[in-house]
């Protein structure tokens, strides 16, 4: 037992001689949880993770005996968890509308039997090794849930329990170690939150994350163990984009941090997300999806805690063979807690008030995203993408500054077309990739050869336009060749027709690969036959005026993902107006002599 | 516990007094302050050790004499008393009656600092409001629960605009209106008394509760105030089951208020000076703002921060921003065209419109229409500006179709009377006919039905 020797905001100084650094521990009357982040002599110091109203100097202070931790077993997914782990439908059914203090709750159902189905090459007395499978639970229609032996634990199989119903704190395994000492095993285990969990190795990334979006996929894609950021000010649609991956991207878990964000974002998730289904499998996205939430009004220390929750949870999942992807809305946030706690223990600031070490955790912290053979011998990834919000929208601010070293798909969002309404808006000349190699393979494979050589044609045309945008700003319109204006018009094609895409469409909001090819391929060819008819010396205003235009601005609405063949038929009417246009300027005495 | 009183003030600067030798003390407690002349002040504990208590003065420290001022620590946290005899009366930042009547006498009693909604607990806003202001209602709806800012600049009518939304506001499907929560900071005494005869004026004063700091109050109060007025909103909204609109203004003073006490503390500054924690500080009061399952009652709050030179990315409306669901944005420029109201609708923007308009809430096809003015809105911006630099006369037609709609946009829809209530499907009707300035071809963001339906040409002048 110690004493409270001070109290200023959400950090406490304590008198506890022996606690380690990290440790948990129960501070005051009402045993408010907090975390040893500093020691001085026979003084602590600990950051709360709730409001620390109330507490007097002299209150008693408990040691916990462990690092902060979850807990991992079956029973996470459809959940919703504070920033440090706790049930938040629990607390709701303890404490009502608003959290109360100092409930502690255990994160997974104790009561609920789970149906567990031993691992059959396991027989008593082979050699067990950490992190290896004991068994599974159907956890959802689609999750099988990989019962692991703790990663720090490994011996000798005692007793593998028989197929059969088991709650949480029944053993299912006896192992004993080296040491000669016999651990019980269970469903679930704990891990700490700040250790990474570890794996055989990495493995090379190799698959795109297919989220859906076009702009995402076709132009800056993400490989499934990859790293990305979405920075943007407020409104430019980072919440919508992290949203969008949650909901249609081809991972099989996802893990959705809250940071420190809006508490009715989160409920929008709660809502919707049992109504919607997954377009891979068919099946509820709550059945994939575990959130982690400490809103904005939720006490700021825990929120550096989560997203180390919502990592690790990320971790247990790869770990049994999964490709995850954790989103954290927003990292910025984060870097503010930690901010905020450095502050207050007096630590040199560098940045804008950022500590010195704020590169080197956010460094770390994406580090723990990767595809990797785990202890399990099963392969898995995590994908890790963090939204970035930087004060006044300025990029070059610390966290995302770091943040863009860190990354290798950057989707930058710009307020000028999140004004226009050009969603998603990222920015195609500040965005970039480093995964487009290995993501051509992939689409070279499974969708099209050509997929590489078009992406480059509309990237260059929306460069291009850029350009010519500033001749037409400088001199007016007039000053553009033919070639030009219809560049321009290219150029404008793919940004509406393609780059645009409402999240709040019912057909386009989720665009498959084969659809994605597919506008690509046929704006491109409305083009490039464009070109050639002005070669021909059609004029540029026919061109510019075929209702074709605005038609094909509508084929991403007008053809779902299944409805392919009618989508590609429209290369026919593309074909049928061209050919009309140079019969008519080919025929001997017309227009075009 | 007893109440405890000590003489021991050691310091007292920036709206703080440090006392040392005060054992125990529990932090957020309350505190009053008698001066040598008498008068009481409130404070709050804020930073609590074993040799020393740090404490914030609501009425702020100037002219203290340490000697002869006593601190009384009441042993409870900041609370305010609830019934619903609040409806209609006038209290200070620190919940004391402004009206010359008699404090409430209640059992209840809130801490203002309320405790985080469990976002388990949590529906989601989806219910249209209709202000009557097309800008508001056709571009960036408000939906009930929603906190939907209006970010101004000195001297534009945000105010005045606030009180028309006060006015003005309808919820349909509900017998009664809003009860109105008004949280004034450092607002002039003439902006003051625009509301009061505003309420008076419009017959719902007898369901306004007022809390007023003006200009010429004690700066640290308004710390406190909007705690207060969200506290008795939650009453209102949670325990009475009304809808209620809460009118914030300005939350500028507000964080201006912040950074003196943060400076006078010592904390690390951020940006501007502004602590880091103005962020969190500010989400703790509009998150506040929402809907609770299962209850009927709803928190609408419509904070207006004016934006020091007019600088949308400074502190103050940046992290508002950031935790507020979208914002309505004022501008100078068509202000000073004689345009009201002067709504800036490119950087405007409300998040939860999606969820609360179309075939449910208004008419099926609002949401595209919404887009598809916003997106020729932002054409027609370019156009006008390459006007300014090549002169219109070398637009082509396309483009001159661009700058009348521009024109006609911002004269008949945007501007409106400040008395003018249009109902949402006149103000989507208005929306086609600035829509029908553009050939149907400029049009992809509306289906080809609601073309068909709604897009009325208007045959071209030889
Ligand atoms: N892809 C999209 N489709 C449709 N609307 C979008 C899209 N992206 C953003 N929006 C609109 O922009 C608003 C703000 O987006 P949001 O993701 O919340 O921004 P941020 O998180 O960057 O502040 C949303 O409420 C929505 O109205
Ligand atoms: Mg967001």
């Amino acid at each position: 037992m110690g004493e409270i020797l001070e109290i200023n905001g959400p950090i406490v100084r304590v008198r506890l001689p022996q606690v380690l650094t990290g440790e948990q521990v129960r501070v005051g009357a009402l045993k408010l949880t907090g975390e040893v982040i500093g020691r001085e002599g026979d003084d602590a110091i600990v950051q709360v993770y709730e409001v620390t109203d109330g507490l007097r100097p002299g209150d008693p202070v408990e040691p916990m005996g462990h690092p902060l931790s979850v807990e991992l077993g079956p029973g996470l997914l459809g959940q919703i968890f504070d920033g440090v782990q706790r049930p938040l439908y629990t607390l709701y059914d303890l404490s009502g509308d608003h959290i109360a203090r100092g409930l502690a709750v255990d994160a997974l159902n104790r009561e609920k039997a789970w149906t567990f189905e031993p691992n059959a090459a396991l027989a008593n007395g082979t050699a067990i090794l950490p992190g290896s499978v004991l068994g599974t639970v159907q956890e959802t229609a689609h999750i099988l849930h990989h019962i692991l032996v703790p990663p720090d634990i490994g011996g000798t199989l005692l007793e593998l329990a028989p197929a059969g119903d088991y709650t949480l704190e029944q053993p299912v395994a006896h192992i004993q170690d080296e040491q000669g000492h016999t651990h019980k095993l269970k469903l679930y285990h704990r891990w700490p939150v700040r250790t990474p969990r570890p794996y055989q190795h990495r493995d090379h990334a190799s698959a795109p994350l297919i989220t859906g979006q076009r702009v995402l996929d076709t132009f800056f894609p993400l490989l499934k163990g990859g790293k990305a950021a979405v920075p943007g000010p407020f409104g430019a649609g980072k919440t919508v984009v992290q949203h969008q991956i949650s909901r249609w991207s081809n991972a099989e878990i996802v893990v959705f941090v809250g940071c420190g964000e809006r508490g009715n974002e989160l409920v929008d998730i709660l809502e919707s997300f049992p109504k919607l289904t997954d377009p891979h499998t068919g099946r509820s996205l709550m059945e994939r999806t575990v959130l982690v939430a400490n809103t904005s009004n939720m006490p700021v220390v825990a929120r550096e805690a989560s997203v180390y929750v919502g990592v690790t949870l990320a971790e247990y999942f790869r770990d049994q063979g999964y490709d995850v992807v954790m989103v954290a809305d927003s990292t910025s946030r984060w870097a503010e807690a930690l901010r905020e706690v450095s502050g207050r223990l007096g630590q040199m600031p560098v940045e804008e008030g950022y500590p010195a070490y704020l590169g080197s955790r956010l460094a770390a912290f994406y580090e723990r995203a990767g595809r990797v053979e785990a202890l399990s011998g099963k392969l898995g990834s995590v994908t890790l993408i963090g939204a970035v919000s930087p004060p006044g929208g300025d990029f070059s601010e610390p966290v995302t500054s770091h943040t863009k070293e860190i990354v290798q798909t950057f989707w930058a969002l710009s307020k000028e077309l999140a004004d226009a309404r050009h969603y998603p808006s990222v920015d195609w000349t500040e965005s970039f990739s480093g995964y487009v190699g290995t993501a051509a393979q992939w689409w070279s494979e499974n969708v099209d050869v050509q997929w590489e050589g078009l992406r480059g044609i509309a990237l260059g045309l929306l460069t291009q336009a850029e350009e010519l945008a500033r001749i037409v700003n400088l001199v007016g319109p007039e000053a553009l060749s033919p070639a030009q204006r219809w560049a321009l018009e290219g150029s404008t094609l793919i940004k509406e027709g393609i780059l645009q895409q409402s999240a709040l469409d019912e057909i386009d909001s989720y665009c498959s690969p084969q659809k994605q090819f597919a506008l690509l391929q046929l704006l491109l060819t409305i083009y490039a036959q464009g070109q050639k008819l002005l070669a021909l010396g059609v004029p540029v205003q026919r061109l510019l005026s075929l209702p074709l235009l605005a038609r094909a601005r509508r084929y991403k609405t007008l053809h779902g993902n299944d409805d392919l063949a009618r989508l590609n038929a429209n290369a026919l009417e593309i074909q049928v107006a061209f050919d009309a246009l140079r019969a008519e300027y080919t025929k001997p005495g017309s227009a075009a002599k | 516990m007893k109440d405890r009183e000590y003489r021991l003030a050691s310091a007292a600067r920036g709206g703080l007094l440090f006392m040392h030798n005060v054992p125990g003390v529990a932090l957020g407690d309350r505190v009053q302050v008698h001066d040598h002349a008498g008068r009481i002040r409130n404070g709050q504990v804020i930073r609590s050790s074993l040799e020393s208590v740090l404490i914030q003065v609501f009425e702020g420290t100037e002219h203290l004499d340490l000697e002869r001022t006593w601190v009384r620590f009441l042993e409870q946290p900041f609370e305010l008393a609830l019934s619903p005899e609040i409806l209609g009366r006038v209290f200070n930042g620190v919940g004391l009656p402004r009206d010359a009547r008699p404090p409430l006498v209640s059992g209840l009693r809130r801490n203002v600092n309320g405790a985080p909604v469990n976002p388990a607990a949590r529906a989601y806003p989806r219910e249209f409001v209709q202000t009557g202001i097309s800008a508001i209602d056709g571009l960036d709806s408000l939906v009930r629960g929603q906190k939907l800012p209006i970010f101004s600049g000195s001297g534009l009518p945000h105010n005045r605009l606030a009180a028309q939304i006060v006015r003005q506001a309808k919820l349909p499907n509900e017998e009664s209106g809003f009860a109105v929560v008004f949280a004034a900071m450092g607002v002039s005494h003439t902006d003051a008394r625009m509301f009061q005869e505003d309420f008076e004026s419009s017959g719902v004063l007898s369901k306004v509760v007022m809390f007023l700091n003006l200009a010429d109050d004690p700066a640290i109060e308004r710390l406190i105030l909007p705690r207060a007025a969200l506290t008795a909103a939650e009453y209102l909204a949670f325990d009475l089951d009304m809808h209620v609109l809460v009118i914030m203004t300005d939350m500028t003073h507000y964080a201006e208020a912040l950074r003196e006490v943060a400076t006078a503390k010592g904390d690390v500054p951020s940006r501007k000076g502004y602590p880091g924690y103005l962020y969190s500080d500010l989400a703790e009061l509009y998150e506040r703002a929402g809907r609770i399952k299962g209850r009927h009652g709803s928190i609408t709050l419509i904070p207006v921060v004016s934006m020091p030179s007019d600088d949308i990315t400074h502190p103050i409306p940046d992290l508002t921003g950031y935790i507020t669901e979208g914002q309505i944005v004022l501008s100078r420029d068509l202000y000073n065209q004689g345009i009201y109201p002067p709504v800036a609708v490119p950087p405007s923007l409300s998040r939860l419109m999606k969820d609360g308009v179309g075939k449910e809430y208004t008419r099926e096809d609002h949401p595209r229409v919404a887009n598809q003015l916003y997106a020729s809105y932002a054409r027609a911006l370019e156009v006008r500006n390459l006007a300014s630099i090549i002169g219109a006369e070398e637009l082509g037609e396309a483009d001159r179709a661009f700058l009348k709609f521009a024109e006609s946009f911002e004269r008949n829809f945007v501007a409106q009377g400040e008395n003018e209530e249009r109902n949402i499907l006149d103000t989507l009707d208005l929306a086609w006919r600035q829509l029908s300035l553009l050939p149907r071809d400029a049009l992809a963001r509306v289906s080809e039905a609601d073309l068909d339906k709604y897009h009325t040409p208007i045959s071209h002048q030889p």
